[in-house]
């Protein structure tokens, strides 16, 4: 065994593990379980439903589905739950998780070869959990002449922005983070948070490939951000609003996408230069400057940098889904549950299986509605980030010259066309008010 | 460090205030075993400088110390991948020394094994080239379409690279039985696989605008700054060794030679696609006509002499060009000296010439198209 690299035994970590739960458990036995028990003795118990509150019967309530639900339902309905969980950081996480296992194993069937194959039994599915692990153990490296403060704080930056970028979308009815009524130009601050996080990160490094890197990310993300822009505005000239969740609802029986397609193609290359992807990955354009304003970045600082990008993928693309392809609408596929069997029990023979304090969970929150928004969102949400994906594999790199003679001659000019397009329907009055919707 | 204690050609003198000085290479993904010195005005290159020399061997000096069959396995090692082509002019040289008439089927497998060797170095250019440019599915492709070639080469000298297989003489072994239906099978599909590369890569709009007009090499100056090999003949001068100098039996095959005029990156990278196909071509030719039976080696005697002071020079068309080797022979059993002229070299010659002016995302793709091996140029 070398003094430098000692062997890493599994056996012998369990054994560690295993010995740390016995000291604690032992200490809390000795220790702590007294004193609880003394303190309670002072306390006076609260009488619940006519019983006297005693430490057995809290605990048995932790097993009562009829105290237990509506304590998850309320939690369920919290801020903190839709941040973390369901439609902010949890679930896009997720999806950004599967997004990059598609990338890879897709990107390798389209070139011959298997990709991910040994992690994890099936497919190599739990690659990305490795590289995680591996990202979080390796050291993190900073540049003697950087300015180390905004070095350190960039990718945490670039997180954050992608995560309130994510907080912005509207999953289902209701189920957003972030209800704003001004919820597209929210869209637009945060995106134009980005190019200055960049900035801050390649710069800060004092490097000279990251520095060039920066400088081409500036120019793209600024350059392609005003045909971003305009090319939305169609979708509120149409709708009226600005309010994401009501421009997802006014698209009930099509999508703007029928009427309104040279703005999507439009607001789709901008995304793609926006997510820095082939054929718009010049900032991280390998053969000729590293990787760009990453090259300097190392570790888990690396890692939350990648986290970011793919959290802001998933975000363009629900913002895509959202603006142009109706949202959580959709044909309603999810049956209705079985209300009976909740409410009056499912009779096995002589026993009746009865779940209490289910039925307001189900009737309030997770509705057969709101599960058929979450699928056909996540379906199309899944299609685009397909189409997002699949450049990479045809395409090279773009020069950063034809880069901007297409955002700023071909794509402004297309987003005026699809302005024009959204006015001519407005006043024509196919769509608006009295028209259509 | 400051200048003074540089070389003079390293030395990164601060021009001015707008220029900043890059050091791509010899750590960095876009330079291979070298280093380019490039000074950037914004995005435009001001100034480039490559300064290759990282992975010199002496292998033209370990030639002095080995006899003239022992030379053979290192002497490859320049370029692995085309490494019966970098053993070609040695060969044929050593057999002008010693006076050695080869047998004819000999002639049609080292015209066989050479081609293949030329395809399968192009394709792991071409990969290369691929990823240059950004294009993983470039990549990925012809570095898996390689195995094809390589399994024949193996099947033919046992070894996937650094085949050692030319000898003075002839080559060491026989054709393995049942080869002419295999070869021709495989180098069919083969060349089927490389036409589709067009689709996804050479009729790209992006790869074509990128690369089209970037990095003109006119005629006038190819020839002037001594290019060769598939840089030549982008530039329209149709100069082709195997044409204009046969050796072995490419007189008695139909070799065309591909030449384009634009003389830009475009045309310099689709002319090694081109010359695979007609590759292909002449392997079927090769083996259509090669004599079905007979020696492929003449017998030597341990330790061969030259005879008396004596020198030769041979040259043939390689992967990257031109590539000559000049053996002088005093008589005894091993060379007195043994200088390899290789196409890398004159090739990256036209860098600083075709780089300046140009942007710095023209660097790759300018730079590679150059058809450029940093070890063969090193040696």
């Amino acid at each position: 065994m070398s003094v430098i690299a000692p062997d890493f035994k599994f056996s012998k970590f369990i054994q560690s593990l295993i010995s740390d739960v016995v000291w604690f458990v032992l200490i809390f036995s000795l220790i702590g379980f007294p004193i609880i028990m003394m303190v309670l003795f002072f306390i006076p118990m609260p009488v619940i439903d006519g019983e006297l509150l005693t430490p057995f019967l809290a605990f048995t309530y932790l097993a009562d589905p009829t105290r237990t639900l509506p304590i998850v339902q309320s939690f369920m309905m919290t801020d903190m739950f839709k941040i973390m969980a369901f439609p902010g950081f949890g679930f896009a996480a997720l999806l950004a998780a599967a997004t990059i296992f598609v990338e890879r194993k897709m990107l390798a069937k389209l070139q011959l070869r298997v990709g991910p194959f040994y992690c994890g039994k099936f497919e190599g599915i739990l690659q990305l959990m490795g590289d995680g692990l591996k990202l979080i153990s390796k050291e993190i490296i900073i540049p003697a002449k950087a300015d180390k403060p905004i070095f350190w704080a960039a990718p945490v930056l670039f997180v954050a922005s992608a995560a309130a970028f994510v907080a912005l979308i509207p999953v289902a009815p209701g189920w957003v983070v972030a209800d704003v009524d001004m919820g597209l130009l929210a869209v637009f601050a945060v995106i134009g948070f980005f190019p200055i996080v960049t900035i801050l990160s390649a710069w800060s490094a004092n490097s000279k490939f990251p520095f060039i890197g920066g400088i081409r990310a500036l120019f793209q993300m600024v350059s392609f951000e005003i045909p971003l822009i305009l090319s939305l505005l169609g979708v509120v000239m149409v709708t009226g609003t600005l309010n994401l969740s009501e421009i997802a609802a006014s698209q009930s029986s099509f999508p703007w996408i029928l009427f309104l397609p040279v703005g999507a193609i439009v607001f789709f290359i901008t995304m793609l230069a926006e997510l820095e992807r082939i054929p718009f990955d010049l900032p991280e354009a390998e053969s000729e400057i590293v990787a760009g304003w990453l090259t300097e970045l190392s570790g888990m600082m690396y890692g939350l940098v990648q986290l970011g990008t793919y959290l802001k993928l998933y975000a363009f693309a629900a913002l895509f889904v959202v603006l142009f392809l109706g949202g959580w609408n959709g044909p309603q596929i999810v049956p209705q549950f079985p209300m009976e069997i909740v409410t009056e029990g499912l009779e096995l023979g002589p026993v009746t299986a009865k779940i209490g304090g289910l039925e307001p969970l189900l009737t309030e929150l997770i509705t057969p509605e709101m599960i058929n928004g979450v699928l056909m969102f996540v379906l199309k949400t899944v299609g685009v980030i397909f189409f997002i994906l699949l450049p990479r594999g045809v395409f090279p790199r773009i020069r950063v010259d034809m880069l901007l003679n297409l955002g700023w001659h071909k794509l402004i000019g297309l987003a005026f066309v699809n302005i024009f397009i959204a006015l001519a329907l407005v006043y024509a009055g196919v769509l608006g008010p009295g028209g259509l919707q | 460090m400051t200048n003074e204690f540089l070389p003079p050609g390293l030395a990164l003198q601060k021009a001015d205030e707008r220029i900043m000085t890059l050091n791509v290479g010899p750590q960095h993904p876009g330079s291979g075993h070298m280093r380019i010195i490039v000074q950037i005005d914004g995005d435009y290159i001001v100034a480039c400088d490559p300064d290759p020399g990282y992975v010199h061997r002496g292998e033209e000096k370990m030639a002095e110390y080995r006899n003239y069959i022992t030379n053979i396995p290192h002497l490859e090692r320049p370029v692995i991948h085309d490494s019966c082509n970098v053993l070609y002019p040695y060969v044929l040289g050593v057999e002008d020394l010693l006076g050695i008439e080869v047998p004819e089927r000999a002639k049609y497998v080292r015209v066989i094994c050479s081609e293949l060797n030329r395809c399968i170095y192009t394709m792991y250019w071409l990969a290369i080239y691929g990823i240059f440019l950004g294009h993983s599915t470039m990549f990925m492709w012809p570095a898996g379409d390689r195995e094809l070639l390589i399994d024949l080469m193996e099947k033919i000298s046992g070894a996937r690279v650094t085949h050692a297989h030319f000898v003075p003489g002839g080559v060491r072994n026989d054709l393995p039985p049942n080869f002419e239906e295999v070869c021709l099978r495989q180098v069919n599909y083969f060349e089927k696989r490389i036409r589709e590369y067009a689709a996804v890569f050479y009729d790209n709009p992006i790869l074509i605008s990128r690369t089209q007009d970037t990095g003109v090499l006119s005629r006038e100056d190819a020839i002037r700054l001594g290019v060769t090999g598939s840089v030549l003949r982008a530039s329209g001068v149709d100069y082709d060794l195997r044409k204009k100098e046969p050796y072995d039996v490419y007189e008695e095959l139909d070799v065309h030679s591909n030449v384009m005029k634009e003389g830009d990156s475009y045309a310099r990278s689709k002319i090694p696609w081109l010359d695979m196909l007609e590759s292909c071509n002449i392997i079927k030719q090769a083996l259509e006509k090669m004599p079905k039976s007979g020696s492929v080696r003449v017998k030597l005697k341990p330790n061969p002499k030259g005879k008396g002071l004596n020198s030769v020079y041979k040259r043939v068309e390689s992967g990257r060009g031109s590539l000559g080797c000049h053996i002088v022979s005093d008589g005894k059993v091993e060379p007195y000296r043994l200088k390899l002229s290789v196409g890398s070299f004159r090739n990256l010659i036209a860098l600083p010439y075709l780089l300046k002016g140009e942007k710095l995302g023209n660097m790759p793709s300018v730079y590679w198209s150059l058809n450029y091996w940093p070890v063969e140029a090193d040696r």
